[in-house]
């Protein structure tokens, strides 16, 4: 039963940070609505969103996609958001929140307002050009001064600083960063590790200058400020942005006589109750324990225990784990528990560093070897998921504990999701446990899916994607599901391996496949799956005879077929250029075989009601006019759609229809496992929506940059950066390693953004074999591209040439007349089927 | 039975085997289409031919009820557990060239016809 609103209590959100929004999540799915009328108050005119990953709101994510939630969702759950609306006071007396627009009445409040940058007071901090990394509002800021400096830098070389650097990296700029402490990451790194770090981030051009006080900041010589520091050294700089540390924001806590810590904090118990027991803090605003904790996840849990205290339930916040795994410029740094060995009197360490890989590692362990008690890495975090387990759940070390951090020829060690006990915490974002995960499965669940979809294990940071996989997978073996990877009946083997045989045994035809490595007739599944793999290889004519019985209707007849056995036609027009001369060619075609014309999305003409035994008729006045196939029929290349780039447009910064059709022409014809789409923008507006395709190119000043595994349709997807200001050779030899390893490692009818997702290792691990060429493929994938490229040709070109596939064409084998069931109507001036 | 019956009857059987099409104009491994005079008026037909198999001919009907289009001929051939099939290729639905009936919905079955080959003439029995 529902509670009518009027009984309800009113329970007031202060924040709408990721914490606040987490708690908001946590109402809804709990069923605390049914208890209470909720409000949010949220200073930013934004929507919660993700922070954690705000630094790529410079390399291509805008606030849309880093937003957590939408206003619909508020709305749906009739939860009241005021957003760009300030909290002034909390009036105690008489239970109402004040803001500057009204006064609300309420019976509990969550404060949960986060914190903001500290900006240490140095004469001068204030002056113009002198910022803070926080909010999208920042990052706009930075971003605008950014374009009138050539130098940035930052000060504070924390995880947030080294963030922030990245950030102005990302925008050209020079870019330095100045520490007080003597090293970065000063509470995550001892000396040797932040020696490495600091060599690793220098290499990658970046200036550090460490034990540096800065005394002033005054009107520079060369740049718009100077630093002076304590030895009355200097350094000059365009732009400043302060990034030392974080401050509770905790105002409105002080103000209405809350109870708060020494040095900032609104002190809370463990039930996240304040002073006030009507209010409640979480998050970076809350001191918990003496402590302040800046990260996301023990956020999360104080957000779980506010829940459960607001639902008279038994949850407890009991301080957090503070292990963090991050990248920072690229460079992995880990740290678990006591990661400096001051906390526990007797630990002992192992270390171990490699300066030419630039690694290193360190165990804390207990006096007697047995317990893992804190960790450090720096430059590979591959070993800490298993370092995480151990210490985590107290598991006892292995004899010789040095062999978890040491290199070996089989990467870092992996603690097998069997030795994980059932209190094994997986996701700590959302603090689901390996008996979470049993749970689900013996309910029912029986893949990867469903069980993220049923726990949301892995759908906030994303680290623990392998772990999750492998934990679902072992327990699925476990219960005896089979999990069966076979791609029908017909072949005991994968889509890969299909791939891999045809490849290594250069097998030609699907008779030869079958007979050697399946059974039976083959079927739907695959004979298509099959034809595309031989066509990736081998790019031979999908009509010839051995070929074409192994196709879809469309490859067959190289047309689309529509809901009344009609085809419909599309010619290419790379890049969506096309010339008045052709134009006139594909009107007098539709008029002359009666057929529907429609722009596509992909910048082409859509010719809909061909029959079938028209289509080679009308293919010839095509090929006639210059016209080649456009393959909207095949899981291949489809089109390259542009913007019209810097010939025309005011704003580009390079032609991006040249290369569009540079592109589609050297990539028409390639067979891949599903279509796919490229766009390509001249410029940073993006109007060509390149970072909605498979593969994505947006033109800078120097070059190009690429997105990869976007998708529009009906999961979006946003494409991810994959390579920046790439010269044209480089884009070309990008791309073709990329698709090709796409064509032999993705699953039959697996779109690069669904195979990106499921790829172990992600991004990374996809920027290894493609631009680090960490598996010595490169060479073989451009070479296999360059096959394909050499083999094209239009497919239709090929068929009206020859009389033996041209008789596919014919309606009936009996009869020259057409189908008389095929009816057309007329609608808005065309016609349509009946 | 009398003479002129027999005589009938055995005229009868004799136009039911209609010549279709020559073998050349099938394509292996897959299907083609073609006119067919029934009791019940001209019918489409799709002819498959699956050469070296135990029946190399089946003739079943062009019409997909599915998508009420005549496209069964364009669809891809293959088996379900040895049980050879042809996918429709509007809506996937498989039908058994044995026997026309459909894998995915028990209450519809497509018409099939004895077909078989003459020499080099494809013959259908209507």
């Amino acid at each position: 039963m529902t509670t009518p609103a009027s009984t309800k209590q009113r329970l007031i959100i202060i924040g709408n940070g990721m914490v606040g929004h987490h708690l908001v999540e946590q109402l809804v799915e709990q069923g605390a609505l049914d208890r209470y009328q909720v409000t949010v108050f949220g200073e930013e005119r934004h929507l919660a969103y993700d922070r954690v990953h705000l630094s790529e709101y410079f390399s291509g994510r805008d606030a849309d996609s880093l937003a957590l939630s939408t206003a619909d969702y508020y709305a749906e759950h009739g939860i009241e958001l005021r957003l760009n609306e300030a909290v002034l006071t909390i009036d105690r007396q008489a239970n109402e929140v004040v803001t500057d627009q009204d006064r609300y009445p309420y019976d509990r409040v969550v404060l949960a307002t986060g914190s903001f940058p500290f900006v240490p007071p140095i004469p001068g901090n204030d002056r113009d050009g002198c910022l803070v990394y926080r909010t999208l509002e920042d990052l706009d800021a930075i971003r605008a001064a950014a374009e009138k400096a050539n130098t940035g830098v930052v000060v504070g070389g924390g995880l947030l600083g080294l963030e922030a650097a990245n950030a102005l990296r990302g925008l050209d700029l020079d870019t330095a960063v100045v520490e007080f402490a003597p090293r970065l990451m000063p509470m995550q790194v001892d000396t040797e590790g932040g020696e490495l770090l600091r060599e690793k981030i220098e290499s990658l051009g970046v200036q550090v200058l460490t034990e540096r006080a800065t005394q002033c900041i005054e009107d520079g010589d060369t740049a718009r400020h100077r630093m002076v520091f304590q030895d009355d050294k200097i350094l000059e700089t365009d732009l400043i942005v302060f990034s030392a540390g974080i401050r509770p924001r905790d105002e409105l806590a002080r103000d209405c006589g809350l109870e708060v810590g020494e040095r900032g904090g609104v002190v809370i118990d463990d039930q996240c109750l304040t002073s006030d027991p009507q209010i409640l803090a979480i998050g970076e605003v809350a001191l918990w324990n003496q402590s302040i904790f800046g990260l996301v996840a023990p956020g999360y849990q104080m957000a779980k225990a506010a829940l459960s205290t607001l639902m008279g339930g038994e949850t407890r916040f009991q301080g957090a784990d503070m292990s963090t795994k991050l990248k920072l410029l690229g460079v992995d740094v880990g740290s678990i528990g006591d990661a400096h060995g001051n906390q526990n009197p007797g630990a002992r360490n192992f270390r171990y560093l490699d300066q030419i890989k630039q690694e290193y590692r360190k165990l804390v362990v207990s006096s007697d070897g047995k317990q893992l008690l804190g960790a450090m890495l720096v430059g590979d975090n591959g070993y800490f998921d298993t370092l995480m387990q151990y210490y985590d759940n107290g598991l006892e070390l292995p004899d010789d504990p040095a062999s978890l951090i040491l290199p070996s020829s089989e990467g870092a060690p992996a603690l097998g999701p069997d030795a994980l006990p059932e209190t094994a915490t997986i996701c700590s974002c959302h603090n689901v446990t390996k008996g979470d995960i049993c749970a689900t499965i013996d309910a029912g669940a029986v893949d990867l899916a469903t069980v993220k979809g049923d726990t949301k294990a892995s759908s906030g940071c994303g680290g623990c994607a392998a772990l999750l996989k492998s934990v679902v997978d072992h327990e699925l073996t476990a219960r005896g599901v089979e999990v069966d990877q076979s791609i029908c009946e017909h072949f005991a083997h994968t889509r890969q391996e299909l791939y891999d045989i045809v490849r290594v045994e250069g097998i030609k035809t699907f008779g030869e496949l079958i007979e050697t490595h399946g059974h039976g007739l083959g079927c739907d599944i695959c004979k298509p799956a099959v034809a595309s793999i031989l066509a990736s290889c081998f790019n031979e004519p999908i009509t010839d005879a051995a070929h074409v019985p192994l196709q879809d209707t469309n490859d067959t007849f190289m047309a689309n077929m529509q809901k009344n056995g009609t085809y419909s036609v599309v010619p290419r027009i790379a890049g969506g250029e096309i010339t008045p001369d052709k134009l006139v060619v594909l009107g007098q075609v539709a008029q002359k075989y009666g057929l529907y014309t429609k722009v596509t999305g992909g910048q082409r003409i859509d010719l809909f009601g061909a029959r079938l035994e028209d289509l080679p008729d009308i293919w010839g006045e095509l090929i006639e006019a210059g016209f080649e196939t456009g393959h909207a029929y095949g899981k291949s290349l489809r089109t390259v759609k542009s913007c019209v780039g810097s010939t025309w447009c005011r704003y580009g910064v390079q032609d991006s229809v040249g290369m569009a059709i540079q592109l589609e022409n050297r990539y028409k014809g390639l067979r891949a496992p599903h279509k796919i789409k490229f766009g390509v923008s001249g410029c940073t507006r993006e109007c060509a929506e390149a970072q909605s395709k498979d593969i994505g190119i947006i033109a800078t000043e120097h070059g190009w940059n690429l997105y990869v595994c976007g998708n529009g349709g009906m999961r979006p997807r946003h494409a991810e950066l994959f390579a920046t200001d790439l010269n044209d050779e480089q884009l070309y030899r990008t791309i073709d390693r990329f698709l090709m390893f796409y064509v032999r490692t993705a699953d039959r009818l697996q779109r690069t953004s669904v195979w990106r997702e499921n790829l172990e290792g992600g991004l990374d691990y996809l920027k290894e074999v493609i631009l680090d060429d960490s598996l010595g493929l490169g060479d073989e994938l451009e070479r296999q591209m360059q096959t394909v490229i050499d083999n094209y040709q239009c497919e239709w070109a090929d068929a009206i040439s020859d009389p033996e596939k041209l008789k596919r064409f014919r309606s009936f084998v009996n009869d020259a007349r057409p189908d008389p069931d095929i009816i057309f109507t007329s609608e808005r001036g065309q016609l349509r089927p009946a | 039975m009398n003479t002129a019956t027999a005589l009938k009857d055995e005229a009868h059987t004799d136009v039911t085997w209609q010549t279709i099409c020559t073998k050349a104009d099938l394509v292996t491994f897959s299907g083609v289409a073609a006119w067919l005079a029934t009791a019940e008026g001209p019918a489409q037909v799709a002819i498959f031919y699956l050469p070296g198999h135990a029946q190399e001919l089946y003739a079943i009907d062009h019409h997909d009820p599915f998508s009420d289009a005549n496209v069964i001929a364009r669809g891809i051939v293959g088996d379900i557990k040895g049980e050879p099939v042809v996918a429709s290729p509007i809506y996937k639905q498989h039908f058994r060239l044995e026997d026309g009936s459909c894998v995915e919905d028990e209450s519809v079955t497509l018409r099939t016809w004895p077909v078989r080959f003459d020499g080099e003439k494809v013959v259908i029995e209507a």
